[in-house]
């Protein structure tokens, strides 16, 4: 049996979108009442256990007598507005944001962003062979955990992860600025040398694998990562008394990765070291 | 929150100037070396120890004043000090250009490339302070605008060192030699005031410590202006500042000082900026007793009825943002004066503050009292150490003589000041950008809604103007609304000042009433001969023909040209200027200044300054698509950047395409 938490009854905002009527709860976004009508809006930096930055900007949509485009992930639902998801000008600056990003951040293994790029006939080569890149190498300083900021779109999902969102660490933050801000811990020094607790909550949200587990970081370098192969358990984590759920990630009968259900009440996909990086005990057959 | 600060530890130069700003550490939770045996059982922090984050910028300062840069042991230190975690201070360091994490040497010389500067040989000083002083990033840099454009070329000396003197003399003379090497009091203004917010005592410790000289280095911290700048001022300046020229009077840059029928400007060069007894002899306080006597709401009654639009650029009607505000249940409310003028080519601001301090204190006191705030943040840019200088002695002045405090003028209102450095961000001229940086974090500006009025600074309720803004409310007291409302068109009411620079003979700042045209003001500076275009609003702003003279200097008139007020300025370009050049000057600006927060910006920017290096030497075809490509990037900045600067970052560019036919 899943437990639902009770909320208090909200009261319910009527609004048109694309022409039709809507009605969400107080509170909700435009995205919010987007999904419930079932339209597919891209989305990077809005994360379902974090309030967005709205930085990425690639979900913004029409509101009708505003002077710019809104953010559908951060732009709450008003009485009476009247909202167009679906544009040419919208779909214009999606195609944009998706096209600066595809020409200076690596995007390989970010999720739909393939579909959405044909979706939207982005052309991010039109930029030239010479359009900046972040151009950064993985940081590999630990064991846990691979940092790979040439895939990072700076969406501060992994800086709310550890900050005041879920972890409370504040081992990372965004430093520098403009093109050249870059996520960091103090003084760009390895994470063994920061406040970093090996959490991996910043990896449960990335959105583009510039966070990633050491073993599918080897397992990609070395062309065994496989997904379609693989297999998810949720389990329970033994560790202690909570009991926080696990999803174990499993391909040729080793665990590869861990994760946890976002949609779990307690922990909202938040873990500790212990059971996100310990599970070397289950698969040691000596 | 478990706060890791590493094994760094700070020299003793970086905690004098860290405890000259906080006090001497209570505990060794703070970074004392002595544990007493209440701290086994004691451990501090929590949330008064982090109400204290917005003393972490000027923590920055502190330590960047005194030793030239941040290194890892001053952040640990300052980090501990405030509660605050190295990581987050680490990102809000490099966030400011003034800042430097790595080594440098202790004296820096900024050397100003933008747009006027451009238009008067900034790029022939540069080449030959290459040939005798090595690249720039070195003793020298390449700097974005200095606002001291009717002085072009700039150039700002800074040396670090540890202060000059507990308190400012008061100089003997109205605009003396203090202005010729003048020295921060960094940070000490801060002291008295906090109470007003925390609600209490307790707020900390500091007050004890005062100012503490610097163990072992012999000079002390000073600041130099050199403007015009040549290379042999620039070379002598990277040598000391005290054997710079001293800078001109404030005055000099306002070529109508003295004239009869100014509003705003009546007052510069004719009264001492240090003396409070001339401020109150020609009129001072007079609009601030008027406020008094109306009660808060008539004074926004009689802001709103004179029409009053905002000066930093947006025209957002004043009386309406103060109703809003002082409306607001929640409490405190908060006034900021936005005194962070980077635009490229504005300068009115620092000729105010620099000329007339105390009619900006005066100003900010009436605001404050008719939003029900009782503590205004002035945040001046970091760039700016004469105004600094002048407004901390007018500050103290002030706050001396009972004009603020517990009991303004005996009233019963209380009301003070925090004055707040800004540290090379052009960023932080955005309100929201601008609560950040003072609040402590990285200045990046937030979304909207909620607007200011409604969470603002400390999310809280927050009236935000800018300086002109505010110092025009003094003469719609004293001189009523509707009388103020005659002045200028219906829309467009009262005097406005505006910023001449470039190619024409006599550069600075001009008060003219609005209505006046284009041409009017250009022949009141003495336009050039073949004027090509002029860039309206600064680099955020648009630029129009030079045989456009007739568009009326009002918000309605330039809008229904096409164009922008914006902040004011006006830089008229001559045919001497190679248009493509400055465009990409314009574009590398934005380049630099974007904070990197949302896409279309951080990446556009990048995009648009390599498109327009493609297209330096090109035109008609070769540059077409190239243009197209800009147009396409520039849409989805316009509308889908977070904030104004990515939104009118390609103002200024596509105004050149379109109606100068640049590229065609």
């Amino acid at each position: 049996m899943t437990a639902i938490p009770l909320q208090p009854p909200r009261r319910l905002v009527e609004f048109t979108l694309d022409d039709e009527p809507v009605r969400v709860p107080e509170g909700a976004t435009v995205l919010d009442a987007c999904r419930a009508a079932g339209k597919d809006i891209p989305t990077l930096c809005e994360g379902d256990t974090l309030t967005p930055k709205n930085a990425c900007r690639v979900c913004v949509v029409e509101v009708e007598g505003a002077r710019t485009l809104a953010p559908a992930c951060s732009r709450r639902a008003e009485p009476g507005m009247e909202v167009r998801t679906d544009t040419e000008r919208a779909r214009h600056s999606r195609r944009l944001v998706l096209e600066l990003l595809a020409s200076s951040v690596d995007l390989s293994t970010t999720p739909r962003v393939q579909e959405w790029l044909k979706e939207y006939e982005a052309k991010p080569d039109r930029f030239g062979p010479d359009a900046a890149r972040l151009n950064e190498s993985p940081k590999v300083d630990n064991d846990l955990y691979v940092r790979d900021y040439d895939k990072c779109i700076l969406c501060y999902k992994c800086v709310d992860a550890c900050g005041e969102q879920w972890q409370n660490t504040f081992a990372i933050a965004v430093a520098g600025r403009g093109f050249d801000a870059r996520i960091a811990v103090e003084h760009d020094a390895p994470l063994t040398d920061s406040a970093c607790v090996y959490c991996g909550n910043c990896i449960e949200v990335c959105p583009t694998g510039a966070l990633s587990f050491k073993s599918e970081f080897d397992m990609r370098a070395a062309g065994t990562w496989d997904e379609s192969a693989q297999t998810e358990t949720t389990t329970v984590c033994a560790y202690c008394g909570v009991g926080c759920n696990l999803t174990l990630h499993v391909q040729d009968n080793e665990i590869v990765k861990v994760t946890s259900p976002h949609d779990n009440p307690v922990t909202h996909g938040n873990l500790c070291i212990k059971g996100r990086f310990g599970y070397q005990h289950v698969q040691n057959r000596d | 929150m478990d706060l890791h600060f590493g094994d760094s530890k700070p020299t003793d130069e970086e905690r004098a100037a860290v405890d000259a700003l906080l006090g001497p550490p209570e505990s060794p939770w703070e970074g004392a070396s002595d544990r007493p045996d209440a701290d086994l059982r004691w451990a501090r922090g929590g949330r008064t120890a982090r109400d204290r984050r917005d003393l972490l910028l000027p923590g920055l300062h502190a330590v960047n004043d005194r030793i030239g840069w941040i290194s890892e042991g001053a952040l640990a230190y300052l980090c501990r000090r405030l509660t605050v975690p190295p990581a987050e201070a680490y990102g809000v360091a490099t966030f400011y250009s003034m800042f430097a994490v790595r080594p440098r040497p202790a004296t820096r010389v900024q050397v100003c490339t933008d747009l006027a500067c451009a238009a008067r040989g900034s790029a022939e000083l540069c080449s030959e302070l290459e040939s005798r002083l090595g690249p720039s990033g070195t003793v020298w840099e390449k700097s974005p605008c200095l606002g001291l454009c009717e002085r072009a070329p700039a150039a700002l000396v800074t040396r670090a060192g540890p202060p000059a003197a507990r308190s400012l003399p008061a100089p003997p003379l109205p605009e003396s030699p203090a202005g010729r090497a003048s020295s921060i009091a960094g940070g000490a203004q801060i002291e008295p005031l906090r109470r007003l917010r925390s609600g209490g005592p307790g707020a900390g410790p500091r007050s004890a410590a005062g100012f503490r000289e610097g163990a072992g280095r012999g000079e002390q911290h000073a600041t130099a202006v050199l403007a015009p700048a040549t290379v042999d001022t620039v070379i002598r300046g990277t040598e000391s500042p005290e054997t710079a020229t001293p800078e001109a009077p404030a005055a000099a840059a306002v070529p109508q000082a003295g004239q009869e029928g100014l509003t705003l400007l009546k007052r510069i060069g004719k009264i001492d900026p240090y003396s409070l007894d001339d401020y109150r002899s020609t009129g001072g306080y007079e609009a601030l007793r008027r406020a008094f006597r109306l009660g808060p709401a008539e004074v926004i009654r009689e802001v709103t009825d004179a029409g009053l639009l905002g000066r930093g650029g947006a025209a957002f009607p004043t009386g309406r943002k103060w109703q809003a505000t002082a409306s607001q249940p929640d409490h405190p409310h908060y006034l900021v004066c936005n005194a962070d003028e980077s635009e490229p080519g504005t300068f009115k601001d620092r000729v105010l503050m620099e000329g007339d301090p105390y009619a900006l204190i005066e100003a900010m006191t009436i605001a404050g009292y008719a939003t029900g705030a009782h503590l205004g943040y002035l945040y001046l840019r970091g760039e700016y150490p004469r105004a600094l200088e002048r407004l901390t002695h007018a500050l103290a002045q002030a706050r001396a003589r009972g004009l603020l405090g517990d009991d303004v003028l005996g009233q019963g209102y209380a009301f003070d000041i925090e004055l707040r450095r800004g540290a090379g961000a052009y960023i932080c001229g955005e309100e929201t950008a601008l609560f950040n940086s003072i609040e402590g974090y990285r200045g990046e500006p937030r979304s909207k809604p909620p607007f200011p009025v409604e969470k603002g600074l400390f999310g809280k309720p927050t009236a935000a103007n800018n300086v002109e803004t505010l110092v025009n409310v003094l003469p719609i007291l004293t001189m009523g609304a509707q009388a103020y409302a005659a002045i200028g068109t219906p829309t467009s009411t009262g005097p406005k000042l505006f910023c001449v620079s470039g190619n024409v003979d006599r550069p600075g700042v001009y008060e003219l009433p609005f209505g006046a045209t284009l041409g009017d003001l250009l022949e009141l500076a003495g336009k050039p001969d073949q004027l090509r275009a002029v860039l309206l609003g600064g680099a955020a702003g648009g630029f129009v023909r030079g045989d456009e003279l007739d568009i009326p200097l009002t918000f309605e008139g330039t809008r229904e040209a096409g164009t922008t007020l914006g902040s004011g300025v006006v830089l008229a370009l001559d045919d001497t200027v190679p248009l493509p050049r400055m465009l990409l000057r314009i574009a590398e600006f934005f380049r630099d200044e974007s904070c990197g927060q949302c896409v279309p910006c951080r990446v556009g920017t990048v995009r648009q300054e390599e498109a327009l290096h493609r297209i330096a030497e090109r035109t008609g075809a070769a540059a077409a698509d190239d243009i197209a490509l800009l147009r396409d990037v520039g849409r989805a900045m316009k509308d889908a950047s977070i904030c104004g600067l990515g939104q009118t970052a390609w103002n200024a560019v596509e105004s050149a395409i379109d109606r100068l036919g640049t590229y065609a």
